[in-house]
């Protein structure tokens, strides 16, 4: 506890040297106002998340729609720019804007869960050979839904009895959706807007598409190549629409 | 201070020597010792240890040992001439501009104005290279260079002639000679509005180096982030590392020229140093210091304080902000003339 509080203080301490240089800089202001500027309804046509589609002034946040695990006994707000400014325009400035609140924000949220915290036993099971006992009994499928970094992140877990391995692993990476609208708030850019553009959604580009199909018994792994992904996709919906 | 037409203790051949070898020689250990320093200062500022001052040094000899590429689609003899032309420019530079408190090599050869020629050929001889380079980055790097050029020719252009003018009012020798500029440096020509002219020019010239020596915000050619190199993408071995050296002594000839329009005094008459090895060596200590306080306040300071311009935004900055800004300054020296 003592470690996260002084972790905590060093951060409370540099947030205002972060916020001047981020918000205040005039030649940061020149070169990220209206730069890639994302328009609510494109946001929401292109299913964008996170601090992206909340800097264009739409307040959605995983941890305030369906707070999981402690969130529901915290405070947690969507952070819009106009908390900050009082007007949305959804460019790289807002963006930045989102993101320095939210530092703000995550530091509160620290503190509360310090002083909230119960007293009891840990829930996590630290051995590894116990963690696979229990991974072996269990059995089912779940789907959930957290807020990472980047936006809202989906899980979809399917577990075979007997097997301490997974059966199936789905998940739906935040920036998989985001890099969707870099044509749009790109168009029409000048070149030197392009990096700072597609960086504000900080993309992380192993977040998109990839599968993995692991052999039970040999443990070998294959990694489907663009092309099968594209095929079993296209057979996929095919089926469906027939079906 | 010696001069080239009356009576020297070096022949021709001396001064060939000096002016082909020692000089540039000197201007580039010089410079890579204040590059080292810029750097060092710079990671300082940013809260970072920093390469050590003589990082600059081993990076030039690393890029000389290592291969150097022309790719395939290139205009090869442009290619590679383009780096020797930036290179001898720059190295021709120092013959004309004075260095450590003494005349220049060529000064009587050579006024302000083929100084102001021969700042334009190594940033040319970039552009040139970047075209001949064959790929669409260098392309947009060379466009963008050759716009921040002709940008800031205007203000540069604006500040020297200004400077000259008001010089000229005072003395009957021609005022674009330096050795004219030496004798009556501006301040002691003008008077209190004057000084304020003179000391916007000085601003504005120390706002024109960073362009001028392609340094953050004006690196735009050069961009790393935005076009991966830009100009010099394709450059590599020996044909960067002359890039490089050149790159160096022009930043190293724009403070001097800086000193030079601006703080032509020397230490020694000061101190009343008759010797004239003593006093050289005085006066070059001297000059080391003002060009070590003018690259910092010009190159660093701004380097570590804000982000890059945009092609349009520095070009705007330059081409109008800061011409008037140097008619506001040439403004104010008429009137001291008027005046006075």
């Amino acid at each position: 506890m003592p470690k996260i509080r002084k972790v905590l203080d060093y951060y409370i301490s540099i947030f205002g040297q972060l916020g001047e240089i981020f918000l205040e800089d005039a030649t940061i202001k020149m070169r990220t106002k209206n730069v890639a500027i994302l328009k609510p309804d494109d946001a929401l046509k292109l299913m964008v998340c996170g601090p992206s589609v909340r800097a264009s002034g739409i307040p959605k946040d995983v941890r305030q729609d369906q707070p999981y695990s402690a969130y529901a006994d915290l405070e947690v707000k969507a952070i819009t720019p106009d908390m900050l400014t009082g007007e949305v325009v959804g460019d790289v400035y807002d963006r930045i804007i989102v993101r320095v609140l939210e530092i703000k924000q995550s530091i509160e949220i620290i503190e509360q869960c310090i002083e909230m915290m119960p007293s009891g036993e840990l829930l996590a099971i630290p051995k590894v050979d116990e963690l696979l006992e229990a991974l072996k009994k269990a059995e089912g499928e779940g789907v959930a839904r957290a807020e990472a970094p980047r936006g809202e992140v989906i899980h979809y877990v399917r577990m075979i009895a007997g097997q301490d391995t997974l059966g199936t692993w789905k998940v739906r990476a935040p920036t998989y959706t985001n890099l969707q609208c870099v044509p749009v708030i790109l168009k029409g850019a000048q070149i030197a807007d392009g990096p700072i553009g597609y960086a504000s959604l900080d993309p992380c580009l192993s977040c998109t598409s990839r599968a993995v199909v692991v052999d039970k018994e040999t443990r070998e792994k294959t990694i489907l190549t663009n092309k099968e992904l594209h095929e079993i996709s296209v057979e996929k919906t095919r089926r469906l629409k027939g079906s | 201070m010696f001069s080239l037409t009356g009576i020297h203790p070096m022949g021709i051949v001396g001064i060939a020597l000096a002016g082909a070898l020692i000089l540039p020689a000197i201007g580039t250990t010089i410079g890579l010792l204040y590059r080292g320093f810029d750097r060092k200062l710079a990671a300082q500022m940013q809260g970072r240890v920093g390469p050590p001052i003589v990082q600059p040094f081993r990076d030039v000899g690393k890029l000389f040992l290592k291969e150097n590429i022309v790719p395939s689609g290139a205009v090869t003899w442009l290619f590679n001439a383009a780096p020797v032309i930036a290179l001898l420019s720059s190295a021709t530079l120092l013959l004309y501009i004075p260095l450590f408190g003494q005349y220049p090599l060529l000064g009587e050869f050579g006024d302000l104005i083929l100084i102001l020629y021969l700042l334009i050929v190594p940033s040319l001889a970039l552009v040139l290279g970047g075209f001949a380079s064959s790929s669409p980055y260098a392309t947009v790097g060379a466009q963008r260079e050759m716009v921040v050029m002709m940008s800031y020719e205007f203000p540069l252009a604006v500040t020297i002639i200004a400077l000259a003018w008001r010089i000229g009012n005072v003395t009957a020798a021609n005022p674009f000679m330096l050795s004219t500029i030496f004798q009556n440096p501006i301040w002691n020509v003008v008077g209190p509005v004057g000084a304020v002219g003179a000391g916007i020019l000085l601003l504005l010239l120390m706002f024109v180096t960073p362009g001028e020596a392609a340094k953050v915000p004006f690196d735009i050619a050069e961009a790393e982030t935005e076009i991966a190199g830009g100009i010099l993408i394709e450059y590599s071995g020996r044909n960067l590392a002359l890039f490089y050296l050149a790159d160096i002594i022009k930043a190293f000839v724009m403070s001097a020229l800086i000193v030079a329009l601006f703080i032509p005094y020397n230490l020694s008459p000061l101190f009343g140093i008759g010797q004239p090895i003593i006093a050289g060596l005085v006066d070059a200590l001297f000059f080391l210091v003002k060009i070590f306080v003018v690259m910092f306040f010009s190159i660093s300071l701004i380097r570590v304080g804000v982000a890059r311009f945009k092609i349009s935004q520095a070009s705007a900055i330059y081409f109008i902000t800061s011409t008037v800004i140097g008619v506001i300054g040439l403004v104010l020296l008429w009137i001291d003339m008027t005046i006075m």
